[in-house]
Parts: structure tokens; sequence; C-alpha cells
């Protein structure tokens, strides 16, 4: 009995903390949610700590129209309940516009919820179509998947017409297998020959010896790759240690694989990919960036921390555009925000001149590059 | 209340004291006295109450232990999804949508039990633990594969085994609309659960569980857990008693995943995996093992520690953790156990009252 | 020709969770408990190694040394600090406990080495003639093996024929009985964790140079990938851990390049319910009778 005594006087403790506390009308409340810790840790991080970097910089400019920013980022873990305890958390804080979430699946249900509340979302990298669909307040800084699959089959199709195709992807991840499915349509149109298709999950990405086998054996010259580079650099070891040496043609997701810490980039020569976001391009944004990301974090940034940066820098001139004011609530602005979301056009790390249809789906260039000499340059 | 017995003493207790908190809470919540984070959060603690209670007979009262308790909140999850969203045009009403998802989610569940449990419950000890737990993960990786979608014309569905399917190739109507792509799940599910609902499913879960364990089927229950071979010496059939607590736990989490599935805009099977199984677990035996009340209360404070953590930011996790052990420790530690009894003594509070069985 | 070297991945996989069997399969036998959190150990002896052998540029002749004990020291830490007071009480809450040091281990990791994932060189430097590596032979998968096969002998001789071994049979047996027969038994323990986590080192590094990427959450499916094999075999017992491992490797590869690369999980437990249905304690395992 006295177990339970102490825990209901803990939960009540925790109740009165969670009566919220916070002074109104001073700053632009904005709020971060991507997975911080698990198994997908990595990309909710790196989006946070780029989007950090930007808030950091504005403040130190001067802010939005004279108005300091506040940053808040919480962690979801990857799942779609946590997320929306996340994004609660951020409402009682007085949140006012979200920066997230990084991941598809959470992203779809967060956005839902904050459709309904009519709060502006705009998504770092939960690159699926659902994220954006029926809502009107929900925007992307990524391409959409079939945009990246459309684009990968056709520039095979202009460059390597002959290519016997193999396609290895993550099925339990939406945005592997978005990239696939438009990817595998539009080669068929294009009559491209697929050879192979292998899949993997999350439970079995650390070995991929047999599907390399497979695309080996299945004579293809060309392994399509849409995914993460974390098991793209499993691979790409696996085809070497079997000396299968065909081409391989990432995309976005690829981008970091040479950043790998203990990453032997030969591995990784002659693969090609999309990118929007390189951190060896030579231009001022990147290399400050890159520099501060480097200082403060001690690693190279990774596309999903430029997203997470340019996400802020959107968000600010958003908002300069709609001319907000920080007391607005967070209704107000995002009514304000959507209206002013499909005028504006942004030059970021990730894309010149970056613009944006209602529908929130992004319109920028990928850049096919191929790495070359352990960095990254034009084909 | 005199002339009650004792056990029936604590399960009006746990009836009214989850009443009461119901109509605390919903009181709270509907003046908006209760932040955004904490009304957020009612409903999965009611689905994870459910969940606890409902592994707790398993584990606590028929003394088997089970890591793939999450497999059936899944199977419930994602085939309420299906009766709840494929529905829509038929049935209007919302709460008599959800209520027929909760009883599908139920029924699968059950129907998944019984096939997991006839062969499985031969096994004991920690050869079951390892069965239970690959049935989980299979479970996962079926619905994996399923490809659901309906239109004018019915449901849909493809078995993916190769998973190079998608949702074109159920080729539906214009109008039609997909519910589970695959792995990546239902998405665009309409939230139709309620805190209300949540209560309901409570206090049927508790209502069905402590009337089991009260009855004569309850009490052989215990029995083989207590002493196996005493009591199919006098002529109690294992198996059977042991399949109606499988069945039954599985059939509540089947509704308790349908009531999750329907309170978020999307759904993947891999939130029903090998950790919230054991998430649940540690939920069971915090709370204490056959201690139904234990459950609900355990249940509660753990869903909850985390949200309470996100101060700590980066070292959330770390500090849960750490959390999770030094309790384990303390309230299982003989030396600590002994000093705790001693110091109750010597403030003269007598015997510590034990709630639940 | 394509069947050999699917069998050979099956293989090279398949000792890989042979090695973490080992380990479990020692923890269980002797402690009769189920240790959850030594799939984090294998992730930390992994981390331990990499540190050595990039940030101190130590040889991996050093660098796997000083990983198995840094995670023996852990191994007899954990037990020490969170087990050995648990020992009277019920298997779920110790079972319990270990999930939370699993939670410690992998969140500690992530905050200490980041959640960006590490690529692991390889720790073994030796060339395959051309006509080995076209059947898809690594030196990886050569070196795993054989570390299999050395360690699953030695480690039966221990048991079987020193004092200590004997001491953790009988400890295995009956800790009372051992106690009154003037066994240490909390030591015995102890050096069986410390045993089993520089088994976990091992595999540890075997596990990250056959595939590369090394992050906190490296462990856990491995983890329960062996624990699996480990009651597949006979939990509980040396060589029933080794068959255990071998042949879930065998059936996980067989299972993706025939019948589905999206069902091989889904495969690989099927046959290990099969086969627990037929043999309810496992391949190996020993039959004990009921006492009334």
């Amino acid at each position: 009995m006295k177990k339970i005594v102490s825990l209901t006087i803990a939960l009540a403790l925790c109740l009165v903390m969670a009566s919220a506390c916070f002074a109104e009308g001073e700053t632009f409340k904005i709020g971060g949610i991507g997975p911080m810790t698990g198994g997908a840790a990595i990309y909710g991080t790196a989006a946070m700590n780029g989007a950090q970097i930007a808030v950091d910089e504005i403040n130190a400019a001067g802010g939005i129209n004279g108005v300091q920013v506040e940053f808040r980022a919480e962690d979801d873990t990857h799942v779609a309940e946590t997320a929306l305890n996340a994004y609660n958390t951020l409402k009682d804080w007085g949140v006012q516009a979200i920066v997230g979430t990084v991941t598809t699946a959470p992203c779809i249900a967060v956005s839902a919820e904050a459709n309904s509340d009519r709060v502006f979302m705009l998504t770092p990298s939960a690159s699926s179509t659902d994220v954006i669909a029926d809502k009107d307040m929900m925007y992307q800084v990524c391409f959409t998947d079939p945009n990246q699959g459309i684009a990968s089959a056709d520039y095979m199709k202009a460059n390597m017409p002959d290519a016997q195709i193999a396609v290895i992807y993550k099925n339990d991840d939406a945005y592997s297998q978005g990239i696939r499915d438009t990817f595998v349509s539009e080669a068929e149109a294009n009559g491209q020959s697929i050879v192979y298709e292998g899949t993997f999950t999350e439970d079995t990405q650390t070995d991929f010896s047999v599907q390399v086998k497979a695309a080996q054996d299945a004579g293809a010259d060309m392994v399509f790759l849409p995914m993460y580079y974390t098991p793209a650099s499993v691979i790409l070891k696996q085809a070497n240690d079997i000396g299968y040496a065909p081409t391989f043609f990432g995309v976005d997701g690829m981008d970091g694989i040479l950043t790998v810490e203990g990453f032997d980039t030969s591995l990784a020569e002659g693969v090609m990919l999309l990118t929007p976001f390189s951190a060896d391009a030579t231009d001022d944004l990147t290399v400050s960036f890159v520099t501060k990301y480097n200082e403060l974090y001690g690693e190279t940034p990774n596309q999903f921390a430029a997203d997470g940066y340019d996400a802020v820098y959107i968000l600010k001139a958003a908002i300069e555009a709609a001319g907000c004011t920080p007391d607005m609530d967070a209704a107000t602005i995002c009514e304000a925000l959507v209206g002013v979301m499909p005028t504006i056009s942004v030059d970021g790390l990730t894309g010149q001149g970056m613009t944006w249809a209602a529908t929130g789906e992004v319109s920028k260039a990928p850049m096919a590059v191929v790495i070359k000499d352990g960095v990254y340059a034009l084909p | 209340m005199k002339g009650l017995k004792k056990t029936t003493k604590v399960d009006f207790a746990t009836y009214i004291g989850v009443t009461i908190a119901f109509i605390v809470m919903y009181i709270l919540q509907s003046g908006k006295h209760l932040s955004n984070s904490l009304s957020g959060q009612l409903v999965p603690i009611c689905c994870f109450i459910a969940m606890a209670v409902s592994l707790n007979l398993v584990v606590g009262i028929s003394g088997e232990l089970s890591l793939g308790h999450a497999g059936f909140m899944s199977v419930g999850a994602f085939s309420g999804v299906v009766a709840g969203m494929s529905l829509s045009n038929v049935i209007p009403s919302v709460p008599v949508r959800l209520a027929i998802a909760l009883i599908v989610g139920a029924l699968f569940a059950a129907v998944a039990g019984i096939i997991v449990g006839v062969p499985v419950l031969r096994l004991r000890g920690d050869y079951l633990a390892i069965v239970t737990l690959a049935f989980g993960q299979i479970i996962k990786d079926l619905i994996n594969c399923l490809i659901v979608g309906y239109d004018s014309r019915g449901l849909h569905i493809i078995f993916n085994v190769s998973g190079l399917k998608s949702v074109t190739d159920l080729h539906l109507e214009e109008g039609g609309k997909a519910i589970i792509k695959g792995a990546q799940g239902a998405v665009g599910v309409t939230k139709m659960a309620s805190f209300p609902a949540g209560y309901i499913l409570v206090m049927i879960t508790l209502i069905v569980v402590l009337n089991m364990v009260r009855s004569s089927t309850g009490r052989s229950i215990m029995a083989i857990r207590d002493n196996r071979i005493a009591a199919e010496s006098v002529g109690l059939n294992i198996t059977k008693y042991k399949l109606i607590a499988f069945v039954t736990s599985a059939a509540l989490a089947g509704a308790a995943g349908a009531l999750y599935g329907l309170n978020y805009g999307s759904l993947v099977s891999s939130r029903f995996d090998f950790n919230t199984s054991i998430l649940i677990l540690v939920y069971v035996v915090l709370g204490g093992l056959g201690n139904i009340w234990g459950s609900v209360i355990g249940a509660t404070v753990l869903y909850i520690l985390p949200e309470m953590l996100r101060s700590f930011s980066n070292y959330r996790m770390l500090i849960y953790a750490v959390v999770l052990i030094l309790v384990m420790l303390l309230t299982n530690n003989e030396q600590f156990k002994r000093w705790r009894g001693s110091m109750a003594e010597k403030l003269g509070r007598g015997k510590r009252a034990e709630g639940g069985v | 020709m394509v069947f050999f070297s699917y069998l050979i991945s099956g293989i090279s996989l398949g000792s890989v969770y042979a090695i973490i069997a080992l380990g479990y399969t020692m923890v269980y036998g002797i402690a009769k408990m189920l240790n959850f959190a030594h799939g984090d150990v294998i992730m930390v002896g992994g981390y331990v190694c990499y540190c050595a052998l990039s940030y101190l540029n130590l040889p991996a002749i050093v660098a796997v040394p000083l990983a198995m004990i840094a995670c023996t020291a852990l191994g007899v830490i954990i037990e020490g600090l969170a087990y050995r007071p648990l020992r009277q009480a019920g298997s779920l809450a110790v079972l319990i406990t270990a999930i939370g040091v699993s939670y410690f281990l992998q969140n500690g990791a992530q905050l200490i080495w980041s959640a960006t994932p590490k690529n692991f060189a390889s720790v073994v430097h030796f060339d395959l003639p051309e006509s080995m590596t076209s059947l898809g032979l690594s030196s990886e998968a050569i070196v795993t093996v054989a570390a299999c096969i050395v360690i699953m002998v030695v480690l039966t001789l221990f048991v079987n024929k020193t004092k200590l071994g004997k001491a953790m049979r009988c400890c295995s047996e009956d800790k009372g009985a051992a106690q009154i027969m003037g066994i240490n038994v909390n030591r015995t323990i102890s050096m069986t964790f410390a045993i089993g986590s520089a088994l976990a080192a091992i595999a540890g590094v075997l596990l990250c140079s056959a595939y590369p990427t090394l992050q906190p959450t490296t462990g856990s499916m491995p983890g329960i990938k062996a624990f699996t094999a480990a009651v597949f075999g006979g939990i509980g017992s040396i060589p029933g851990a080794f068959l255990g491992g071998l042949l879930l490797g065998i059936i996980e590869a067989m299972a993706k390049a025939y019948i589905s690369t999206n069902l091989a999980n889904t495969i690989v437990f099927a046959v290990l319910i099969i086969v627990l249905l037929v043999r309810p304690t496992g391949l190996l395992g020993k039959y004990a009778p009921e006492k009334v």
C-alpha cells in the first residue's frame, strides 16, 4: 500500500509541475520534434542540431524582425505516440511554429493533430507524400519521395540506357519504399530493365550478403540503393568482399556516406547519387555551416542537419514576409504563414531559389554527383 | 461493506478508485485545466493499463512468462483500424464504429491467441518465454506484408510475401482508400479514440480479469500455477485453464490495441516489437505480480515518467533506466525488504496491507 | 555453386550468433537468468575496440584484448551492482533489472559516442585467393568460424576439466548444495559473467568486422537472435549454443535467398517454434524430470 501512496504522491507532484509557465509575447517560440534517442536518433539529433545553429545565428544577427527566437527540441524516439506527446509538451510551452517532425510515420500523426489545432509545421526531412496530403499547414524542406524516384530513373535512362538494374530497398521504411515504387514504375515506363529486387528491414539491416550475391547472379551492372547511408555502407563493403563492382546509385539519403567515421572511402569510389546537399561544397554558406557544426558537435553534418538548418531560415523568411509578431497565437501565425509560403523563395544549403506549391511540396533541383577520390564531383 | 469478503472489497475499491480518477481527470480535461501534454497521454495510458492488467492475467495469475504481448496488441490495432476505417461509409456514428473496431480487434487477437496458445502452452518457463517472443516477431513481420484497401466493392487484401507489391497492385476504384500500406503501416487513420472510451476499456478489462480471478476458473488457474502436478492429480485440465487465461488476455490486449491504433494518424507494426512487450512486462512486474490494482498504478506512473523527464533532454532515457534498476533493487532485495519491515514495525504501523490476490 | 555461396554467408553469420549464444548460455546455465543486457555488452565491446583502433591507433592485437578486458570489467560490475542483490528474488525481477541495464548501456553509449554510426574497420587483414572470394568466402568469415570453434572447444574443456568449471557445474545443479560443499557461489557466478562478457567482446569485434556499422543499438537484434539460437540448441548446453547459432545463420541466409527476404525472420522463428514443440528443451538440451 505504501508503494501505491508514494507513487500517487509522485504523480501529483508531476501534475503540479506540468501546469505550464511561460512569458508570452516577447520571443518567437519555435519547437522542434525528432528522434533523439533510439535507433533513429542520428536523424533527429542532426536535424535539431542544424536547426539550433540556425536559431543561434539568427539571434546573433538580431532575430526575426528584431525579435529573438527561442527554440526547443523534443525527442519522439521515432514513435508516433511519443511524437504526439512531444507535440503536446511543446503546445504547453506555447509553441508558435514547428520544425518537424524529422521522420515520416510520426510526422503523419503529428501533422493530423496540428492541422486541427492550426499550428504551422515545416518538416526538414519527412519526405512521404502522405505527410502533406490533405493538410494546408504542412510544408516540406526535402524532396518528396516520388520526385526522387522519377528523377533517378530518368537520369539513368538519359545517361546509362542499357543498364541492367538491381534495386535493394528497405521495405519497412516509407522513404525507401516510396522512392522504390515510383522508381520502378518510371523505369518500366521508360523501358529500362530491372533484373533483381531485394528487400531488407530494420531487423535485418546488418547483413546483405544474400541480396548482394543475388544481384550479382542476376547480372546487374547498376544497383539502385534508395536508402540511408548507414545500410548502404554495409552493402558497399559486402559487395567489395565478393568482388562485385557494379555502379551504385543512391538518392539524398546516401549523402553522408563519406563522413561516416572510420568508413573506407575507397569503397564508395564511383558511387553516384542525387543529392541536394553536399558537405564538401565550397560555397560560403556550406563552408561556414560545416565549420560551425564541426566545432559544436564534433561531427561533419549530414543532409538532415542541413535540412534542419534550412527549415529555420525558411520559417524566418516566411514570418518576415507575413509580418507576424510574437504576440500572435499559433493559429493566427499559421494562417499568415500558409498565405505566404507559396510566394516566397529561399536560398539555403539544400537548394538555391527553393519555392513551394500550396500543397506543401518544395521545388528545387536535385544534383547528380559521383564520388571520385573520396569527394563529390560532377559526372 | 461489512459482510463482504476482503478480496471483494479490494475489487470494489479498484473499480471505485479508477472511476474517481476518471471523473476527476475528465472534469479537469473538459475544463481545460489539464496541460496538453497530460491530456494527450490519457488515452494511451488507458490502453497500457488494459495491456498491463491483461498481461498480469498470464504472467501473474497463470504464472507463464509471455514476451509477446505486444503482438496481440498489434493484431488488435491493425484489425481494429481496418474495421474502423472501412465501415466509415456504412456506419456514420463514430462511437458505434469505435465499439465495433474494439470488438473486431479483440476477436482477431483472440483467434491469434488460440493459434499461438494451443501449441505453445505445452512448453514451460523460459522456453515458453522465447516462443512467445518469437510469435511477437512473427506477427510483426506478417503484418509488414499486409496491404489492405477498400473501395465501393469492399475490402481488398494482398499478402505481400515477395515484398515487391505495393498499394497500386490493389487496383482500387476511384474514391477507394488504402488503409494498410505494408510495412509503412496504416496512414491517414481517422482519430476516433477518446478518454471516456479508454475508461470503458479499462473498466471492462478490470471486470473481466477480476471476475475471472475470483471465479472457480481463476482458482483453478492459480492452483495450476502454484503446483501443476498437484492440480493435475485432482483432475484439472491444465491446457484448458491455461488456454482460457491466455486467450482472454490476448482478446483484451486486442481491444486495447484497437483503441490505441484509432488514437493516432499513423500506425506502424514496428511499434509493437519486443521492446513494447518488455515495457508492458515492466509495468506488470513493478506493479506487483498478480496484483491487478498494482498494474493499473504501475502502467500509469511508468507511462508518464519518461514524459516527465523531458526536461533532462538527452539524459532522459538514461535516468529512466536508472530509476528502473533502482526500483527493482529496492523492492526485491531481501536486505532492503527486511530493513524496511523493521522500520515499519518500529513506527508501529503493523502489518503492511497487501492489495490484490 | 550459388547454393554453396549462400551456405557460406549463412555459416559466417551463424558463427557470430554462435559466439554470442555461447555467452548467453554460460550465464543462463550457471546463474539461471536471462541476461538481456548481453547484446549491449557486445556493442560496448565494439565501441571500445573501435576507439582503441582509431583514436589511440593501437594495433588490433592490442585493441581486441583491451575490449575484452573492458567488457569483462563491465560484466563483473553489472553483476555485482545490479544482479547480485537480487540473487534471492524471483527470476522476473532479475529479468526486468537486466532490461534496465540494457536501456542504461544503450543510452549511455549514445551520450558517449553519439548516435551517428561509426564504420568499423575490419580487424582481420589478409587476402584470400581469387578462387575463394568468388565463392563468397571472406577473411572475416574464416576468422569468425575458426574463433567460434576454438571458443567452443576451450569452453567445453574448461567447464568439464578444470576445478572452476566443476564449481560452475555445481552451482548450476544446486546452489545451496554447492555452498555447503564450500564453493563460493557469488565468486563463481562473477567468474561466469566475466567469461561471458569477454566472449561478448570478441563477438562484438567479429560482428562489427563482418557487418561494419556500429551504433548504440547494434547489439540488440543480434542479442535476440543469439538468445534464440541458445534456446534452439538447448539453453545451458555449450555445444547446443554452437549448433543453434550455426543452424540459425544458415536458415536465415537460405530463407532470404530462396523464399523471401521479407519473411526471413519469420521463418527463423517458425523453425525455432517447431523444434521446441518436438523437442521442448531444444536440440541438445537436457531433459530434467520433474520432482513431485
